[in-house]
């Protein structure tokens, strides 16, 4: 050695990190990681299964019998051969309804859902009185989310079919507004929870009251939130059947207005797969790709609108 | 370390002694978050035209002091206020006070630069537009002069129209505060508005509020010592006791407090052997 010690001291030290920086990982952690990457691959895999399964299928069924027929046409009576066939009156029907449905269930939706989170919460300007009746709402919306359609179609059934003495698209209308109105509450108010405090404050301190800082900023910036919520609900209110089976019932023409029966996409699915002519089956698989590019085409177009308002 | 302050520039105003009028009288002011005491019995003024810094440890209350003077710090937690905070001569505290309008005349920054996620324009205009009715040409003009006066003008003014997030922190905060002089305030309250910016942008608050000065009354919470010896006028030293209750310590002119505090602990905080 002919190097001055501290510097050979010096070169051992940096040889000693270089080597500490290429040591590869005990095998056993390598393992870990490997088999927890595999299982979490896997479940994904096992997870998306059902649900590509689904979408392939009703792509490859429903296909094959997509024409512009399907969406001019009324259904053909059952066994006719050479007549168009078509469920346009159930779109229409569907689209009525989810209609309805909207108009009720999303003012008052959002409405308590700001309610719940601005109103039932913060310092000293809030009572405690209303900080408690915040808390009973989100309850009770929690809780009807959870209950099973065809019980919301036995209210809408009892407060509406059976007082306006008959079965009605309103009546329809107003069952899935029930199954609406919890989603968007909930998915409002946390929309809402995650607009930073501090866009509040500044708000105030520029002199705003509760109002407007509500409606300029929180609901502004909470915008994309509120709007995926509300899309939520009217994927599902599109989707639903036991409520609209003794609401609306259904119907082989035209919906004639609010207070008729009205045909809706998700019954003709029920009745036709359930039908012994191939034909109808095979109807039953086109409504199904229907409803669900109409619920793909309502999510896309929503949040194309919600982008653009933000970016200005 | 003894930091001076520019005698040119301060001399005038620092050590001339004749009483000024006060913006804000603050009495025996205490501060309960819930059973904690977070602030006791300060009494202080702020002066009208002078910049009054307020300095202290992390913990000592100096921020929520700064946010009771217009009564934001109700809509962060649930706290009581005992005392007096005479603004114009009218408590603040009174049940007949107009929140909203309290607010405007005492506009605030806050630590954290918080522009709303729109426009540059809209967001100078926000204060403005919710005040009320206003034509298009009177907002354009005080927008303009907002951004003029936050020293911004020249740096946005041909993308009004963009994001206010895309705008670099220390543009954010000067953009904060043209957002609050817009609503023409006459107090500025000031928590720590430089605490997230580099050297450079905080040379141009500084700056910025050295010019405001002349119009405004300005009340600002740093951690900086050097910077409250810089930019103000008069300076309150804030400090905690064992039990975590904040007091004001001293209050003087900023060059009597840098230079000759009454208090050891206001000269063993300056002299930075504590805190």
């Amino acid at each position: 050695m002919t190097q001055i010690p501290s510097n050979s001291a010096a070169d051992d030290f940096k040889a000693g990190v270089l080597a500490d920086l290429m040591r590869p990982l005990p095998w056993n952690r390598t393992g870990f990681n490997a088999a927890m990457g595999a299982i979490a691959f896997g479940l994904t895999g096992l997870a998306l299964l059902p649900l590509l399964a689904i979408l392939i299928e009703i792509l490859r069924q429903g296909a094959a019998h997509l024409s512009w027929e399907v969406f001019v046409a009324l259904p053909a009576p059952a066994g006719l051969e050479d007549q168009p066939n078509g469920f346009a009156n159930a779109i229409l029907g569907t689209l009525i309804m989810v209609g309805v449905a909207c108009l009720i269930s999303i003012p008052l939706g959002v409405m308590t859902g700001i309610f719940v989170s601005e109103l039932g919460q913060g310092g000293t300007a809030t009572s405690e009185r209303s900080k408690g009746f915040a808390s009973l709402v989100r309850f009770i919306a929690t809780v009807l989310s959870g209950v099973p359609s065809i019980i919301v179609g036995v209210f809408a059934y009892a407060i509406v079919v059976r007082t306006m003495g008959g079965f009605s698209a309103l009546a329809g209308g107003v069952a899935l507004a029930v199954i609406m109105l919890p989603i968007v509450v909930l998915t409002t108010e946390a929309a809402l929870k995650l607009v930073p405090n501090a866009h509040r404050l500044a708000s105030a301190a520029l002199g705003a009251n509760r109002l407007q800082t509500t409606l300029r900023i929180v609901i502004t910036v909470a915008l994309p939130g509120i709007t995926t919520g509300i899309l939520l609900a009217i994927a599902r209110a599109a989707g639903e059947t036991a409520p609209l089976l003794f609401t609306a019932l259904f119907s082989l023409n035209w919906p004639e207005g609010l207070l008729s029966p009205a045909p809706s996409l998700s019954v003709l699915i029920y009745n036709y797969a359930n039908s012994p002519f191939e034909e109808q089956n095979q109807l039953a698989w086109t409504a199904a790709l229907v409803l669900l590019g109409m619920v793909f085409l309502t999510s896309l177009l929503s949040r194309l609108v919600t982008h653009r308002r933000l970016l200005p | 370390m003894q930091s001076k302050p520019n005698p040119a520039q301060r001399a005038a105003s620092a050590t001339d002694p004749k009483p000024l009028a006060p913006a804000l009288h603050i009495r025996d002011l205490s501060v309960y978050y819930g059973r904690q005491k977070a602030l006791e019995a300060v009494s202080m003024d702020i002066y009208q035209g002078q910049v009054t810094a307020i300095i202290g440890p992390s913990g000592c209350g100096k921020s929520t002091f700064i946010k009771t003077l217009n009564r934001i710090v109700e809509l962060e937690a649930d706290i009581r206020v005992e005392g007096t905070v005479a603004f114009l001569g009218q408590n603040i505290f009174a049940r007949r006070i107009n929140l909203n309008r309290l607010r405007r005349q005492i506009g605030m920054v806050f630590q954290k630069p918080n522009p709303f996620p729109m426009s540059i324009y809209d967001n100078v205009a926000y204060g403005v537009r919710v005040a009320g009715r206003c034509s298009k040409s009177e907002l354009d003009a005080i927008v303009e002069s907002a951004l003029g006066d936050a020293a911004l003008w020249d740096e946005v003014k041909d993308k009004l129209n963009k994001s206010a997030l895309g705008l670099s922190g220390g543009q954010q905060q000067r953009l904060c505060i043209a957002r609050a002089l817009a609503v023409k305030p006459r107090v500025l309250l000031l928590d720590e508005p430089c605490s997230s910016l580099d050297p450079i942008a905080t040379m141009k608050i500084e700056q910025l509020l050295h010019s405001l000065q002349e119009v405004l009354t300005i009340v600002i919470v740093t951690h900086n010592m050097q910077q409250a010896s810089r930019i103000s006028d008069y300076t309150a030293f804030f400090s905690t006791d064992e039990a975590q209750i904040g007091r004001m310590i001293e209050f003087s002119p900023t060059k009597q407090l840098f230079v000759a505090p009454s208090q050891t602990q206001t000269r063993d905080y300056v002299e930075g052997r504590f805190g």
